[in-house]
């Protein structure tokens, strides 16, 4: 009798956790479906400053500056001559490293400009595939510096730069873009 | 004597031990509890975005706030006028801009405006919305696009 009682005390006493598995189970479930992994994806561009009244915007020599003109039927004028959009990167590239030699194109990479300037009916895709161009001729250029400094390319270059380091690449081959107003 | 032995070997537990599963699960269920951001509007513009090979990733989420600009979906599934969309609201006067990306710049000094624009927009309307972010002096956006289909 007294053996019997011993054994009823040693049962221990548990709380059932087979069914916490399916009710974390249920809840991730509905975080993975929920989820969104997908990052948006986008061509990055930095508007310019509103300007005062009285403020002119900052004077840019002629030369330094490729003009790229888009009309409604997504025609191309680069510098006044009929082009295609597959001719701009070309062009970009060509007035960026020009380094003074062409008096038409951009004396250094430094000053070099790029202006685009659209239509009010050009069609927002024309100018993101005229935009993506223009980077895209960039683009390749830091590629080919990065190269120069012994990195596979650009991306490999930047991977390398902490969060203060001044990204030097850019500094040579500044990326200036600017987009000017329609008028209409 | 044999049979004896088998039946104890029979007699221990075969179970494989459970207790670390829910663990397992918690910690998962963790990171997509962390990583989720709920999808908090309906968009009710179409937005077909244009292809593009010059992409960068965005990937602090928390920094993003959305313009959509598209052909306004209408209930009967047709396509009305071109509109701008923020959060949950159609913009009807575009100099609202100004004061709602005012608002979320001080909410978060490092805002970046992703403009999802549908691919067939007018320039016109996306100056005028870039116009408004430069009073708002959101100065950062990104042309929400697409990668290139692979060309064959």
């Amino acid at each position: 009798m007294a053996g019997l009682l011993k054994k009823k005390k040693r049962q221990e006493a548990e709380i059932p956790t087979a069914s916490m598995a399916d009710i974390a189970f249920l809840l991730l479930i509905f975080f993975l479906v929920t989820t969104t992994i997908d990052v948006d994806t986008g061509i990055g561009m930095t508007l310019p400053p509103k300007l005062e009244e009285d403020q002119e915007p900052p004077p840019v020599r002629e030369r330094n500056m490729l003009k790229i003109l888009v009309n409604a039927q997504g025609q191309v004028l680069i510098e006044d001559k009929l082009a295609s959009i597959q001719q701009i990167r070309e062009e970009v590239k060509k007035h960026i490293t020009n380094n003074g030699v062409d008096p038409n194109y951009a004396e250094s990479p430094q000053k070099a400009v790029v202006s685009i300037k659209t239509d009010c009916e050009t069609s927002y895709n024309t100018y993101i595939q005229v935009l993506d161009e223009v980077w895209m001729a960039y683009f390749e250029l830091w590629d080919a510096e990065a190269r120069k400094l012994g990195y596979p390319n650009y991306n490999a270059y930047r991977a390398t730069l902490g969060p203060d380091d001044e990204n030097e690449i850019r500094k040579i081959i500044p990326a200036q873009i600017s987009v000017a107003e329609p008028d209409c | 004597m044999a049979s004896q032995h088998f039946k104890k070997k029979a007699e221990t537990k075969q179970g494989i031990p459970t207790a670390s599963l829910p663990d397992i699960i918690f910690m998962l269920l963790i990171f997509f509890m962390v990583s989720t951001v709920l999808r908090e509007t309906t968009i009710q513009v179409r937005t077909i975005l244009p292809r593009a090979e010059a992409l960068t990733k965005i990937d602090q989420k928390r920094l993003l706030s959305y313009i959509y600009i598209g052909p306004h979906k209408k209930p009967d599934g047709r396509l009305g006028e071109t509109r701008v969309q923020i959060d949950d609201a159609l913009i009807d006067d575009l100099t609202l801009i100004r004061t709602i990306m005012y608002n979320k710049l001080l909410e978060q000094p490092k805002l970046i405006v992703s403009l999802r624009i549908d691919q067939d927009a007018k320039m016109k309307l996306v100056y005028d919305v870039q116009q408004e972010l430069r009073e708002a002096n959101t100065l950062r956006i990104n042309y929400s696009a697409r990668p290139e289909a692979p060309s064959s």
